[in-house]
């Protein structure tokens, strides 16, 4: 069966913002927003649940800080003991202070470099994709709300839409 | 407007009572002779405390591996009871200036994140201008003491600053060398200098801030936002030096390039954090009903990221000099490690570990309860925090926390109380006609 959206362009954001909310106060089925820059806001207003990007960040801040811990008590304590600072004590927790700026910076390394990857698989990125943005003004200065129109009356909703402050509106045959 | 209730004012004359009474007796408990060490160490040994009793200089190398002897049996004679002697008789100073310190650096910080405000032309704190204002307000008669402390151990009424006492400067190449600038003379004109200009610029903003209120253009903001710009750049050139004069030379041999950055972190999340629990307990009381959860938020960030960075900068500081290792540099530590070390590391617990962990969650960050309760822990944190950059060469190791350090806490706390929630009545809680108060009110994150 052929699913049916409707395409409504705006060039504003502060507009695109009141019609999300009006559309939504309206129960229709908004599938998908286009925009050419993060609008401030809008995941809450279309009522995205929240992102769960976070709590993986600081799993993998963890696991970063366990390899670099591991790492350094591998490689400066047990397999080729070190004389650290003046201070051969060959022990990991009485030279800890000096391991910290690695422990720092993997963690980092870790939680930044995999929260990207995960971000492009969560978002289904990768090299030499197609683009999925219907219009390629939102790229540029357009601003693209899909609404599901199969289960409502297109010419109420194109009206509806039109009253939003839309700059022009297309009825699309998905298929 | 806010009005003082009889119940907070009450809370702060008994604290101050109470905390003046206490200090009272601290300073008369100290012990006058040697005869009264004697007598004190022995009721001590007698309760069996195997704490290590005061042996070592403070202000001498304090490595030298005597850290757990009972100093009766290491040292004979008197010199040794001589010694503790003055250390006891530093005891309630130490306390005091700890405390009259703290409480200080918690209205200047906030002075600085006031200015800071202005200066970055913000948008969203605003509406808590007349919070921050009034716990500036602190600064004239926390200023006022700190002066009279600093007079007074500067002219070595006390024995706070080593380099005071003429006797060990004879005998001592190295203060010598900085005697030029270590004078009492020299620390008095200094800390008036500072005072000055930081009281200078505390009145004029919050003139402005006031008359902007009733103005029908934005003037006022225009002048505060020049003032505070100018301000800020006087103030950390003065706070640094401040940290070099008022705690930095109680180890006069030893020094850290980044000292005023680390002394200015502290006092910086400290005021920040007094600016969030001051809030939480207004609102609570129905007052600054314009301040939502965003406002609370962003200063649960501010707390949560300085606290991150005065890590950073002890680190920084600590990690160079245990590090090299070098002799002159590493005592510092080595006596707080030895004779502070539920202090010292405590203190990073309370300081970094805690609040890292409890303010990390972004929901934690609007839920009130959790942020007094990290505000509370940070502050500890922070006392503790000069208290280990004050004891040490002060008391060395006949420190601990007794009647003289917690009255004098709870006399600053008291004045502290007092003098910021009056300031907070004389003005109307909302700034009305800050160009960006509509911003403010409707700040959302």
């Amino acid at each position: 069966m052929a699913s049916k959206v409707i395409h409504a362009l705006y060039t504003d954001d502060d507009v695109l913002m009141d019609a999300v909310k009006a559309t939504r106060k309206k129960h229709y089925h908004i599938e998908e927003v286009y925009t050419p820059f993060p609008v401030h806001g809008l995941d809450k207003v279309m009522g995205l649940p929240h992102t769960r990007l976070a709590i993986t960040s600081f799993i993998y801040g963890c696991i970063g800080l366990t390899v670099a811990i591991t790492m350094m008590n591998h490689i400066m304590i047990e397999d080729w003991p070190q004389n650290i600072g003046g201070k051969p004590s060959f022990s990991f927790i009485e030279n800890m202070p000096s391991f910290v700026p690695i422990m720092f910076e993997l963690t980092v390394f870790f939680a930044a470099h995999l929260m990207v990857i995960t971000f492009y698989m969560r978002s289904r990125l990768w090299p030499f994709k197609e683009a999925e943005n219907p219009d390629v003004r939102t790229t540029d200065d357009h601003f693209l709300m899909e609404i599901d129109a199969s289960h409502n009356n297109e010419d109420e909703l194109v009206e509806f839409l039109t009253n939003t402050g839309a700059v022009e509106i297309k009825i699309i045959d998905k298929h | 407007m806010y009005t003082l209730s009889n119940k907070l004012r009450l809370l702060s004359i008994v604290l101050m009572v109470v905390g003046a009474v206490g200090l009272v007796a601290g300073f008369l408990k100290a012990p006058s002779t040697i005869d009264d060490v004697k007598e004190i160490m022995a009721a001590h040994d007698a309760h069996g405390g195997g704490h290590g009793e005061a042996t070592t200089d403070a202000h001498a190398a304090p490595s030298h591996g005597e850290t757990e002897a009972h100093g009766d049996d290491a040292h004979g004679g008197d010199a040794h009871y001589e010694h503790v002697l003055h250390q006891l008789q530093n005891k309630p100073w130490a306390a005091l200036y700890v405390a009259a310190f703290f409480f200080f650096m918690i209205s200047l910080g906030v002075l600085a994140f006031y200015a800071i405000q202005y200066a970055a032309q913000s948008g969203w704190s605003p509406v808590l201008f007349r919070v921050m204002e009034a716990i500036t307000a602190y600064m004239v008669p926390g200023g006022i003491i700190m002066f009279v402390i600093l007079a007074l151990s500067g002219f070595h009424i006390n024995h706070l600053f080593v380099w005071a006492d003429p006797e060990v400067v004879a005998h001592d190449k190295l203060i010598q060398g900085k005697s030029g600038w270590l004078n009492g003379t020299g620390l008095v004109i200094r800390a008036a200098i500072y005072l000055a200009g930081w009281l200078a610029y505390r009145h004029f903003a919050v003139k402005f801030s006031r008359k902007q209120d009733e103005a029908t253009d934005d003037t006022w903001y225009k002048k505060s936002f020049k003032f505070s710009a100018a301000f800020l750049v006087f103030f950390i050139y003065t706070e640094s030096m401040m940290s070099w004069d008022w705690i930095m030379s109680f180890d006069p041999h030893w020094f850290s390039t980044l000292f005023g950055w680390y002394v200015f972190a502290g006092l910086f999340v400290s005021g920040i954090t007094t600016i969030a629990l001051i809030t939480i307990y207004l609102k609570s009381k129905g007052y600054l009903e314009f301040v939502n959860d965003s406002h609370i938020h962003d200063l649960a960030k501010f707390m949560f990221g300085i606290s991150v960075f005065w890590t950073y900068l002890w680190f920084s500081q600590f990690m160079l000099i245990w590090y090299s290792n070098i002799p002159e540099e590493v005592t510092y530590f080595i006596t707080r490690i030895d004779d502070y070390n539920i202090t010292f590391f405590g203190m990073l617990v309370m300081n970094f570990i805690f609040p890292l962990l409890l303010l990390i969650n972004s929901d934690f960050k609007r839920i009130n309860w959790l942020v007094i309760a990290a505000g509370i822990v940070i502050l500890c944190g922070h006392y503790v925090d000069v208290f280990n950059m004050i004891m040490p060469a002060t008391v060395g190791k006949s420190w601990f926390i007794g009647l003289p350090e917690i009255s004098a806490v709870l006399l600053f706390l008291g004045l502290f109380i007092f003098v910021v929630f009056t300031a907070l009545t004389k003005a109307p809680l909302l700034a009305k006609r800050n160009p960006y108060i509509e911003e403010s009110k409707h700040f959302h994150y």
